[in-house]
């Protein structure tokens, strides 16, 4: 497998109490690429994020094995703290969850977890990342209200920003737009690929056009299986795997 | 048709049930408020009481409960929400944790009397702290962890999971995640445990019985070592002894609409806090 990927999985089972969810994963994923994960429900490709920043190890009866390497280090071993992790690997999530806190506070609530107390660089980075995740205009001169009164696709946006708060290097996004209208969906789709420039993105998405739109690599899963990995372009044209074809044309999932 | 009628005698019945009730409410409100207000003055509020209780005030016990009550909510409201975030947050699911949790429920049917005589084997007697503030309060503190850890236990679990996740997937940890996103979101549903938790409290009779109250003191309570009044037992007090029944009733009624008018305003300041609270989560 390549060594130049900044997150890679190196023979990943996992295991809900005895049903196995992921089989013998091997997957890298770039830096400064948007890498589409796409696939039936049920196929494990959210779990499979979810080992990416070790958010695994909040479910119940989950069982690991494989090893997971960000920047050529194993963040599976024992020596890892999945606190200090996750400031890396940063994640959105399928339906946007923002805390019952102000607009300001959800992005502040991130740096302050991480120990930084400085106020005025605080205020800085809230409206640094507001604007990052296009969202300032919106709602500058309202930082106080309350981020629950935001529409469904600012809240998604709101969501962004306070995860590039933190400053990730990675950005999961676990179908981000499943909850949005065409319009907000555009939104969180432009600002994805101005966010590659800077971040390694995996995306999950059960929208093929999605896939096709924004990610430059596209992974299929099936039944816990990594089926085929490729270049977006070559996947959707031309295939190598038939059940890969089958599903990109509708024939299933 | 049949259907239709037996909707309509279905709310019918409903429309009854609820009526029934609001009209006990007010009967309870009024008859309370007509006997009782009859004896109210500034004096009633500020003075002690004279003339062998069939005259005067009753400015200790109004004080008396309020402390009481303060004592037992100090008390309570940590440590049942922290037992609450225990059984909640940190504790493996399992069978343990659910016998622990059948054991509270129960709890909170024990009569209150047996808490009144646990308080003076246990704070009276064991700790040595006497018949005193400090006993009753405890005594009452312990009555209403049940009421407290339930609320709070059930405030806790309506906190959407998602937004623990999102705490975590910002990097805080497990204590950061409890204690700025979690209780902060709980905080409304674990306020309406303590405002029930007050009326519980300032109205029981039998915790204090043996543990705190006295009929009558000269002047007010000096520590929480001393001895109080309270409103509930004064009542209970002027009903059952004294020579004087007819002064005595009038009094009792007074106290009756005092404690009712003390309890609403306790609970009118926690509604306050959880309104400021749920204005600022959800605006």
């Amino acid at each position: 497998m390549d060594n130049q990927a900044k997150i890679k999985a190196e023979n990943i089972n996992f295991f809900y109490g005895k049903a196995q969810a992921l089989k013998d994963i091997n997957l890298g994923m770039h830096a400064n690429e948007v890498t589409a994960i796409i696939g039936p429900s049920g196929c494990g490709k959210s779990t499979f994020i979810r080992i990416l920043n070790l958010m695994y190890e909040l479910i119940p009866n989950a069982r690991l094995s494989g090893r997971i390497f960000l920047d050529g280090e194993n963040i599976l071993g024992s020596n890892i703290d999945p606190v200090d992790i996750r400031k890396r690997v940063g994640m959105v999530f399928q339906k946007p969850n923002p805390f019952p806190k102000s607009i300001f506070e959800n992005i502040s609530y991130g740096l302050e977890v991480n120990g930084i107390r400085d106020k005025n660089f605080i205020e800085e980075k809230v409206i640094e990342s507001l604007k990052k995740a296009a969202l300032w205009g919106e709602v500058k001169g309202r930082l106080r209200d309350s981020a629950l009164r935001l529409s469904g696709g600012q809240q998604q946006r709101l969501c962004i920003a306070r995860c590039l708060a933190v400053e990730p290097e990675v950005i999961l996004f676990d179908e981000p737009c499943a909850s949005l209208d065409p319009i907000s969906t555009g939104k969180i789709e432009e600002l994805i690929l101005e966010l590659k420039k800077y971040y390694t993105i995996v995306i999950v998405t059960h929208n093929m056009q999605q896939a096709a739109r924004v990610s430059d690599k596209t992974a299929f899963f099936l039944l816990g299986e990594l089926v085929e990995i490729g270049n977006t372009k070559e996947m959707f044209t031309a295939p190598k795997d038939k059940k890969t074809e089958a599903y990109i044309t509708g024939r299933f999932g | 048709m049949i259907r239709k009628l037996d909707q309509k005698i279905g709310f019918a019945l409903l429309t009854g049930s609820m009526i029934a009730t609001v009209l006990f409410l007010f009967a309870i409100i009024y008859f309370i408020a007509f006997k009782g207000a009859k004896v109210i003055s500034w004096g009633f509020l500020t003075q002690g009481p004279t003339q062998g209780m069939t005259a005067g005030g009753v400015a200790p016990a109004i004080i008396g409960t309020f402390y009481l009550t303060s004592i037992a909510i100090i008390f309570s409201l940590p440590l049942g929400l922290a037992c609450a975030v225990y059984l909640c947050e940190y504790s493996p699911k399992g069978f343990i944790v659910n016998i622990i949790r059948m054991s509270i429920n129960n709890l909170a049917g024990v009569p209150s009397v047996v808490f009144g005589l646990f308080g003076l084997a246990v704070f009276v007697k064991f700790f040595k702290f006497g018949i005193s503030m400090l006993s009753g309060g405890l005594s009452l503190g312990i009555l209403v962890l049940p009421v407290i850890i339930s609320a709070s236990q059930e405030a806790l679990l309506a906190v959407p999971h998602s937004i623990r996740e999102a705490s975590f997937a910002l990097g805080a940890t497990r204590w950061q995640t409890i204690k700025r996103v979690v209780i902060p979101t709980a905080l409304p549903g674990i306020l309406t445990g303590v405002i029930l938790s007050i009326g519980r409290v300032a109205g029981e009779t039998a915790p204090i019985l043996f543990t705190a109250a006295a009929f009558y003191l000269k002047g007010y309570p000096r520590s929480i070592f001393s001895e109080v009044m309270a409103l509930p037992y004064h009542i209970y007090a002027l009903m059952t002894e004294g020579t004087h029944p007819e002064e005595q009733t009038a009094i009792a009624y007074g106290c009756c609409f005092i404690l009712l008018l003390l309890v609403l305003l306790i609970s009118f300041v926690a509604i306050l806090i959880r309104q400021r609270q749920r204005s600022h989560s959800y605006g």
